[in-house]
């Protein structure tokens, strides 16, 4: 074959483009691929928003229900452990939740859209165990100066209220607040933030 | 090209098209359904019709409530209200309330899922069966796709009652014998023949839809692969031309 | 090439070479790709393979995707099929290139051994590697025929229940052998897992390595070419043959175009026509498994329905399955019925472009027939083109040593 008269540019050229080109349409075939591996429309449907009605508890009672595979507490606080609130917050590892996790709603003092009820991910930010609600004000084996709250049976970390964790334990943070809202007055809606999105 | 593979190729091609009775072994007196998939219109009023006729013995447990009103662009809450019967999420799959075992006792067969139907009996079947639904000699209900189906006339307020018209015709060994000829409409129904003859293709094309929700957007990103594999053809074609260039 | 001067280029070059010294990288790309010298006269026949190993990879890709939603169990397959369909994100997608890819690996199969009959690519010295195609083509039509099963359709059960049946027309171990293929007492469950295991990766595997031996058996000889010359024949003062160029660049540009050609024709059936019209996804297959209701027309997908139309044309069970079985097997031993000293169609008697024709009609006209329902004209007619099969091979045998022939050219035509 001639090696003279060979346009080398325009081979550069021509190989460049059809890398180019195919290069494109790989990346576009592999697109269905990767986005196979999303939640499916049934791992969507089985992780669907939870509606609760909450009118009926009495203070300082939990409701548990299950949320994408996690347990969500709903806790009507009473009016006396939400006044301990702010006296906690020297004895907490993280009071103001600038470490923990929670939307933007539950950035304030009681970690909630509305005071009077806490919904929050029940799963211990240590190891994941399901804390014991113990919400009588009062002196406890583990804590003299008790204001109520979760106390988890595995390794003894405690939570205030509002979820907050208390300094000394083994959880690090705070327990996790899941995105929720109120489609009624007394009537919740988790897994779906205010403004909408999930 | 050569003449020798052009032979071969017309050759098979003749060949092909004469066999195509065998290839399309349809049997005869399918009507052509006609729908257009794409009507959203058509399958939103076939829902209706699918939920309000069919649904309170068939199931669709392919489907999911969510997904006719992303397809169909249906409020949620409308579908919610007219579609969805007892409490039933949004997200779960279109299930009767009816047992398996209730239906072997009150029907005689258990209804089956109409999820796939539109593929494993294809539309036209479909269009036709609902059309030929008549009441026979003994007062039961009988179709002409599906003789001594088990299923009555669901239809049959909308569309009134048929009755069969019989004719003589040759058994082929060498005697008479008789054969329905055609329908015709013995009682009126609440719709009028017209009316029926858009109500079904409406349900057809619901039962398509149900059948391969996916269809539209399939063809419609097939386009633009098309388009594209046309473009690195050009493209890889100038390619190895340039390179057999060197070659003679 | 310029001598790469940018520090990126010589770090590029560097790290090449830690490599080449550790693998045979360049040696290998030379032997293969630069140094490998194909005639420069391949046609249109030509391309089947490499486009035959492009739908291989592509269907353990997608085959893969699909094995992460579909469960192996009698009572889940059909269901997780759908699922696939409706619920998993683009799974539809997947679905339609494995289905679709499937039937089009036969279409290039069959295209690509057809090749052979035409230029002799199966004559010596490439015997073996006709042998190799042979045993990819056995594992191929098993490795499909499990796949079709696991969507447990009416079809998938009812086509499983004839073809292992058929097994128990052999003498004395016939039904303790469709009992063990089966793994109980009829198909079930137990039936459909063992197939999921041999699809998924058994088959596979077996099929890779035989791909592989072919191409090593290939790579061996060279390939042959249009004008069944051998072009090693005639080598140039560089040593190379004076009609072949380098597979690289000459051949790999000229199949990435084969490649997007071949992807249009199979993306429009995919995106356009995947069920085609029942020939790729048949329509009873919709249907679930039910082992107490028949289908009304039992057949195999196309792809097998010649040698289903030769097993119907026999009225006597046992002999038709030995027909059928025979109708593959002849396969093998071509390279030895075809005993013509001459390799290309071109250069053969007019006889043989006849033999070639009829076998080509036959082969597709026994598809068709093994389609249809089979009246009493469409049997004897299976009949007829049976025995222009099986004829083919006879007469090639006894008619390729004598015969017209052309003379050979020494050099490449076209």
């Amino acid at each position: 074959m001639p090696t003279d008269g060979v346009n080398n540019g325009r081979r550069r050229f021509l190989v460049a483009t059809t890398s180019v080109v195919g290069a494109v349409g790989v990346g576009f075939a592999a697109v269905p691929f990767i986005k196979s591996w999303e939640p499916s429309a049934r791992a969507q449907a089985v992780g669907a928003p939870v509606q609760v009605y909450v009118g009926a508890l009495e203070p300082n009672q939990l409701l548990k229900v299950q949320w994408r595979g996690q347990t969500i507490g709903i806790l009507r606080r009473s009016e006396e452990t939400l006044a301990l609130l702010p006296e906690n917050d020297s004895h907490l590892r993280d009071p103001d939740s600038l470490e923990s996790d929670q939307p933007p709603f539950a950035e304030n003092e009681w970690r909630a859209l509305k005071e009077k009820y806490l919904v929050v991910n029940m799963h211990c930010t240590h190891l994941g165990c399901i804390p014991q609600l113990m919400p009588q004000v009062g002196p406890q084996p583990f804590d003299e100066n008790w204001h109520g709250g979760f106390f988890c049976p595995c390794h003894k970390s405690r939570f205030d209220m509002a979820g907050r964790v208390y300094k000394g334990v083994p959880a690090p943070t705070n327990l996790r607040i899941p995105p929720y809202s109120y489609i009624e007055q007394e009537t919740v809606l988790i897994g779906v933030n205010p403004e909408g999105a999930a | 090209m050569n003449t020798k593979a052009l032979l071969r190729i017309v050759g098979l091609a003749a060949l092909l098209a004469a066999s195509f009775p065998v290839l399309s072994a349809e049997e005869g007196g399918l009507e052509s359904a006609g729908i257009n998939i794409r009507d959203t219109a058509s399958i939103q009023r076939g829902a209706k019709w699918f939920v309000n006729y069919c649904f309170s013995c068939h199931s669709a447990s392919y489907m999911r409530y969510k997904r006719l009103s992303e397809d169909l662009g249906l409020d949620e809450d409308l579908v919610e209200r007219n579609l969805v019967f007892a409490d039933v999420k949004l997200g779960e799959t279109m299930e009767i309330a009816m047992r398996p075992q209730d239906a072997e006792a009150w029907l005689k067969k258990t209804p089956p899922d109409l999820s796939l139907v539109a593929r494993s009996r294809g539309a036209d079947w479909l269009y036709t069966y609902m059309k030929t639904f008549y009441k026979d000699a003994s007062g039961h209900w009988n179709n002409l796709m599906l003789p001594n189906a088990a299923m009555p006339h669901v239809m049959w307020q909308l569309q009134g009652i048929q009755v069969p018209v019989w004719s003589e015709h040759d058994n082929g060994h060498g005697g008479q014998e008789e054969v329905i000829d055609h329908l015709t409409l013995l009682t009126p129904g609440l719709q009028t023949p017209e009316e029926y003859e858009n109500t079904v293709p409406d349900l057809v094309t619901f039962l398509d839809y149900l059948s391969e929700p996916a269809k539209v957007k399939r063809k419609n990103i097939g386009i633009w692969v098309m388009l594209f594999l046309v473009l690195f053809a050009g493209i890889s074609y100038l390619l190895k031309a340039e390179y057999w260039r060197d070659v003679h | 090439m310029a001598k790469p001067a940018s520090a990126l280029a010589k770090r590029a070059d560097e790290l090449f070479n830690w490599f080449d010294k550790r693998l045979p990288v360049s040696a290998f790309w030379k032997a293969t790709m630069t140094g490998y010298y194909a005639p420069k006269n391949f046609n249109f026949w030509y391309y089947m393979g490499s486009l035959a190993l492009l739908v291989l990879v592509m269907q353990i890709v997608t085959g893969i995707f699909l094995t992460m939603n579909y469960k192996p169990s009698a009572a889940e397959a059909f269901a997780s099929v759908e699922y696939i369909m409706r619920d998993v994100e683009w799974g539809w997608l997947i679905r339609y290139m494995h289905s679709t890819g499937a039937s089009f690996f036969f279409i290039l199969v069959y295209l690509h051994m057809f090749r052979s009959l035409l230029y002799g690519s199966h004559k010596k010295p490439r015997e073996l590697l006709w042998v190799f195609g042979v045993l990819i083509y056995l594992t191929l039509m098993a490795e499909a025929f499990m796949g079709y099963v696991l969507p447990w359709g009416q079809m998938s059960y009812w086509g499983a229940q004839v073809i292992i049946n058929l097994f128990g027309a052999i003498p004395s171990i016939g039904e303790p052998l469709t009992e063990w293929i089966r793994g109980d007492y009829f198909i079930s469950d137990a039936t459909l897992n063992r197939f999921f295991a041999l699809h998924v990766i058994a088959l596979p595997l077996v099929l890779l390595g035989l791909v592989l031996m072919h191409l090593v058996a290939l790579r061996e000889n060279g390939s042959n070419n249009p004008d069944g010359i051998e072009i090693k024949a005639n080598k140039g003062e560089d040593g190379h043959p004076v009609d072949g160029i380098p597979f690289h660049p000459y051949y790999t540009v000229k199949d990435i175009f084969g490649v997007s050609m071949f992807l249009l024709i199979f993306a429009f059936i995919l995106f356009f026509w995947p069920e085609a019209g029942g020939l790729f996804l048949e329509h009873d297959n919709f249907v679930p498994a039910n082992p107490l209701v028949t289908p009304e027309h039992i057949k195999p997908v196309w792809y097998f329905t010649p040698y289903y139309a030769i097993l119907k044309a026999v009225p006597d069970k046992l002999m038709g399955v030995i027909l059928m079985g025979c109708s593959v097997m002849i396969l093998f031993f071509l390279p030895w019925l075809d005993r013509s000293p001459v390799k290309s169609i071109r250069y053969r008697g007019m006889w043989y472009k006849i033999l070639v024709f009829m076998f080509a009609i036959a082969f597709i006209r026994l598809g068709m027939l093994g389609m249809a329902a089979g009246t009493p004209a469409e049997t004897i007619e299976m009949r007829i083109w049976t025995f222009v099969y099986f004829a083919f091979f006879i007469l090639l045998f006894f008619l390729s040593p004598g015969g017209k022939t052309k003379p050979v050219p020494d050099r490449l035509t076209h």
